[in-house]
């Protein structure tokens, strides 16, 4: 089944998925929100690397690393929304605001 | 032999002035022996030296005694060197100048005591509080004189000159120090007397710088100013060679001469320079007897001696050097005379005849007449000196100079009298007395021409000089004749001063006698039967001139003889008509004074002081004349000239200065201040506007992130894709 | 086109369309509560995708790792935090327009990009047999230092967090 759907629409999807999160990372207010993005734009870049990894697998040139980079990939980002979360939490406790608007410390 | 010694002469007073002014100052009587030692030296030295000249007879003249051994003042090749030159004339000055001296310092010893009346009212008489100075003056002065005579070169000539200057301005001024003692000084005599020798040194400086001047250019042309070297024929014609002519129309040696001939008419008082003579007597008698009779004002006359072949060496050049002398010396002996003749002051009338004398020389020496102006120069020393001395006896016995204080003095003061009538009888001119020898020949020169040839057509001239010196003889015997019926006949005018007139004693009578021997006698040195005098002076010629004529006795001396004599009779009786006839009384007016502006004329001396002079009033006040005021007038105008304008262009410069320093003082704190603050300001203001950017905001500097990746991919791709 | 290539692709963008729902809903919900849980269906969606990739080891990591932790973990937060609980705010800050035009530039520019590059079209056969052991073969020989590496950052991370989310 595979062989019969592009490996466009599979970079289209990651496209897609990497854009929404990246709106969502940029434009919403709430931090925990902003890190929520990010794990979309993470999941966009797995999509990628799955699929070109894949797509790739018969050919000697193209790296066959692209399977363990994405589990890499998922482990990092789970290292990286607990400290986030942590930051996030610590943040919430002196500042009493998840709203990454008020937290502008370094404004001139 | 004795010659050798010759320039002991005027070291020997010398050496007197300098011993007492070191060691026998306290001492007057010390003083006056030491000085009277050193004169009496010198004389009997001089003497010496004149029995020798006297032996060597006419050759003297081209063999003068000569020495030039003390090397003075080296420069170049050459040198100045301190010497002696004695010629005739020179031996003839020998003779005089020391017996004169001698007479007046004798006579200074009684002189120089003042009679003064004490608290008890007692007379007695005091030495002068500073008489020891005054016979360490004459001692400097006698021997400057004397080194005057016998200098070998015109800058020895021109030191005694100089020297003796200072001394008369010391003498003239010697009563303008008052001390406590002084009661015989008034304040005026003070102011007066220091007046009048400032005024004396000046004027005299006046011809003192045109000596100088036409000095140095003597050398520069000539090459030396010794007497034997500088009248060469060569050196003479060097002068002519000498570039271009100095001024238009005139050349180098009549220049010369005239510029030395100016320290003539400073010295020997002659017009312009004259105005210092007669305020002059306002020093004790001695001193206008030694100095302004004598022998200082015939230095002035021994100048144009010793440059007379630089004087008709110019005249023969084109120049009217000569002409010039004799007019001088004409119109002052006219001009002095008319003047003696409205003086109330008994000296000076003296002092105005002394300058129409002088006069009389020059204008001798200006005509040709060498011989006789020579003689006359000596003959004038002696009477003039028994003049002043018998004047200086009468004032020292009455108490007063005016001579309208005085009167019936001749029963009072006889031998004083007699030998007054004597000089005043040589000075008028009388036969057979010296003086009448002497002017004698001055005039009948004056008709005849001269001894030295020169340009005929001279007639008028000399017709004019004639006239001149004829009136001036007829005025001459006019004021002297006034002066001897004023002074010694008629009434007494002021009892008190006649009551305590008295003889003068012996110191001060026996040089009055000796005086007059010599001024009946010296005259038969040059008598037309047997001129000695000129044999010994003109014959052989004078310092490589050629020889003089001599003049025979012919017709027209003889009527000149005559015309002389009476003219003087005739002067003498108007006197005594005037004078004498109806004697004036006591307050009353000079009996001349009827002629009016003529006389306030005279008496004023036309004025002169004023105009262009010092006039020094009575009671010691002095006021310059007009040409002086002038003159600071100008000075004043200079001194502001400096200070308006030369100060002002330099203050202009500093105010500019500070106008440019303010003006670029505010560039800079403006312009460059102000660039650097503008650099300042306008970082500020893009930072500010920069710094905004930093938001604070993550989500800000992500999209901005992500927007400029974009952008890059973009641009690359479409690179690409191109 | 044959009915296999279609059903299999009819599959996929039914599976992409309800991804892609839930990653919109993650961003525009304004509870964040909700957006948590459509991020959870997000993960869902991706690990079918997953599926569909044979990659079957990672879609139950992706499962286990995102979903069971991850999600958790956010869900956690959450609640901690208390951004549910203001109903009046906008959930979206003030430069939501900027990036939103930047945003879909970007995916203009992607989308044409992928159109426009000449890709492998059809995958191979796979150089393995079974997905499992060669994952953990390549683990632990020719990715062993990352591996490592990796581990060492788990343990930072855990001993961070939990130092920055101490009282």
């Amino acid at each position: 089944m595979i062989t019969q759907i592009p490996l466009v629409y599979y970079l289209a999807l990651a496209a897609a998925l990497f854009c929404v999160g990246s709106f969502g990372a940029l434009a919403r207010r709430n931090a925990i929100a902003v890190l929520m993005g990010i794990e979309l734009m993470l999941n966009a870049v797995n999509i990628n690397l799955v699929a070109f990894w894949r797509y790739g697998a018969a050919d000697p040139v193209v790296n066959q690393a692209g399977i363990v980079f994405a589990l890499f990939v998922i482990t990092l980002a789970a290292a990286e929304a607990a400290v986030g979360l942590a930051l996030i939490i610590a943040i919430y406790r002196s500042r009493d605001t998840v709203n990454i608007e008020e937290i502008d410390l370094l404004k001139w | 032999m004795v010659q050798n010694y010759t320039l002991f002469i005027p070291a020997l007073p010398f050496l007197a002035f300098a011993i007492i002014v070191l060691l026998t100052r306290k001492s007057n009587r010390l003083s006056a022996l030491v000085a009277i030692t050193g004169v009496v030296a010198a004389l009997v030295l001089s003497y010496g030296v004149f029995v020798e000249a006297l032996s060597e007879g006419a050759e003297l003249s081209l063999n003068p005694f000569y020495g030039a051994p003390i090397v003075w003042a080296p420069y170049g090749g050459m040198s100045f060197n301190f010497g002696w030159y004695v010629d005739p004339i020179g031996a003839a000055m020998l003779f005089m100048v020391p017996t004169v001296c001698l007479m007046i310092f004798i006579y200074s010893t009684a002189y120089m005591r003042h009679s003064h009346v004490d608290e008890h009212g007692h007379h007695h008489n005091e030495d002068d509080p500073r008489y020891a100075r005054f016979f360490a003056y004459i001692s400097l002065f006698t021997a400057m004189m004397l080194l005057l005579v016998i200098s070998s070169n015109l800058l020895e000539f021109f030191i005694a000159w100089e020297i003796m200057g200072f001394c008369s301005y010391a003498l003239i001024g010697f009563w303008s120090f008052r001390g406590r003692k002084e009661h015989h000084i008034d304040d005026a005599q003070v102011g007066r007397a220091r007046a009048a020798s400032i005024k004396a040194f000046l004027t005299t400086r006046v011809g003192d710088v045109l000596l100088m001047t036409g000095m140095i250019l003597l050398l520069l042309t000539v090459g030396t100013l010794d007497f034997t070297k500088m009248y060469d024929p060569q050196a003479m014609n060097n002068m002519l060679s000498a570039t271009t002519q100095p001024l238009p129309g005139v050349e180098w040696p009549v220049l010369i001469a005239l510029l030395i001939f100016c320290g003539t008419i400073g010295k020997s008082a002659q017009f312009p320079l004259h105005i210092w003579l007669p305020d002059a007597m306002e020093g004790p008698t001695p001193v206008s007897a030694l100095i302004h009779a004598a022998t200082m004002v015939s230095a002035g006359i021994f100048l144009v001696i010793r440059t007379y072949p630089l004087l008709t060496f110019a005249q023969e050049t084109g120049g009217a050097a000569m002409q010039v002398v004799a007019i001088v010396g004409a119109f002052t002996a006219l001009f002095a005379a008319t003047m003696g003749l409205a003086q109330n002051d008994i000296k000076r009338v003296l002092a105005y005849s002394t300058i129409s004398q002088l006069g009389y020389m020059l204008a001798a020496l200006g005509i040709g007449a060498f011989v006789a102006g020579s003689f006359h120069l000596i003959t004038h020393a002696f009477f003039k000196a028994l003049l002043f001395l018998g004047a200086g006896a009468v004032i020292h016995a009455v108490g007063t100079n005016d001579m309208f204080k005085m009167g019936g003095l001749w029963r009072k003061m006889p031998i004083t009298f007699v030998t007054f009538f004597i000089g005043a009888f040589a000075l008028m001119g009388f036969f057979p007395l010296s003086g009448f020898w002497s002017k004698d020949e001055i005039l009948l020169e004056a008709l005849r021409g001269g001894y030295f040839p020169h340009e005929g057509g001279q007639d008028i001239f000399l017709q004019v000089i004639y006239l001149m010196l004829a009136v001036g003889a007829f005025i001459t015997a006019l004021y002297t004749g006034r002066q001897i019926f004023l002074t010694f006949f008629g009434k007494p005018r002021d009892p008190e001063a006649y009551e305590q007139a008295h003889e003068a004693p012996a110191a001060m009578w026996a040089p009055l006698a000796v005086l007059a021997t010599f001024t009946v006698f010296l005259g038969f040195w040059n008598s037309p039967f047997a001129p000695a005098f000129f044999h010994f002076v003109g014959e052989t010629g004078f310092m490589g001139m050629g020889p003089f004529e001599h003049v025979e006795f012919d017709q027209i001396a003889l009527s000149n003889a005559f015309l002389s004599v009476g003219i003087a009779l005739s002067g003498f009786i108007a006197a005594w008509a005037i004078y004498g006839f109806r004697s004036v009384k006591a307050g009353q007016n000079d009996p001349l004074a009827h002629l009016g502006i003529i006389w306030k004329m005279l008496s004023s001396k036309y004025w002169l002081d004023e105009l262009y002079g010092y006039k020094i009033n009575l009671d010691g006040t002095a006021k310059p004349g007009l040409l002086i005021r002038l003159v600071g007038l100008v000075m004043r105008f200079l001194w502001w000239f400096e200070r308006a304008i030369v100060d002002g262009l330099v203050n202009l410069a500093g105010w500019f200065t500070r106008l440019l320093a303010r003006l670029w003082g505010w560039v800079d704190s403006h312009i460059v201040d102000g660039l650097v603050n503008a650099t300042g300001s306008v970082t500020g203001e893009i930072a500010g506007w920069w710094r905004t950017m930093q938001t604070g905001n993550v989500q800000n500097y992500a999209l901005v992130a992500v927007a400029g990746a974009m952008a890059l991919a973009i641009l690359f791709l479409l690179r690409s894709f191109t | 086109m044959d009915a296999t290539t279609v059903i299999a692709q009819a599959v996929f963008i039914i599976v992409a369309t309800l991804t892609l729902i839930a990653a919109f809903l993650t961003v525009l919900v304004r509870n964040v509560f909700h957006a948590a849980l459509a991020l959870v269906g997000t993960f869902f969606g991706v690990a079918a995708i997953y599926l569909m990739l044979e990659a079957e080891f990672l879609a139950i990591v992706q499962v286990l790792v995102y979903i069971g932790a991850i999600a958790v973990l956010i869900l956690f937060a959450v609640m901690l935090t208390r951004g549910l609980m203001q109903r009046d705010t906008i959930s979206f800050n003030r430069q939501w327009a900027w990036a939103a035009l930047v945003i879909s530039t970007l995916f203009l520019g992607l989308f044409i990009l992928i159109l426009q590059v000449p890709w492998l079209q059809t995958p191979g056969t796979a150089i393995y047999t079974d997905l499992t052991p060669w994952l953990g073969t390549q683990l632990l020989t020719t990715y062993l230092l990352p591996f490592e590496i990796v581990s060492a950052l788990l343990l930072a991370a855990l001993v961070g967090a939990f130092i920055i989310a101490r009282e």
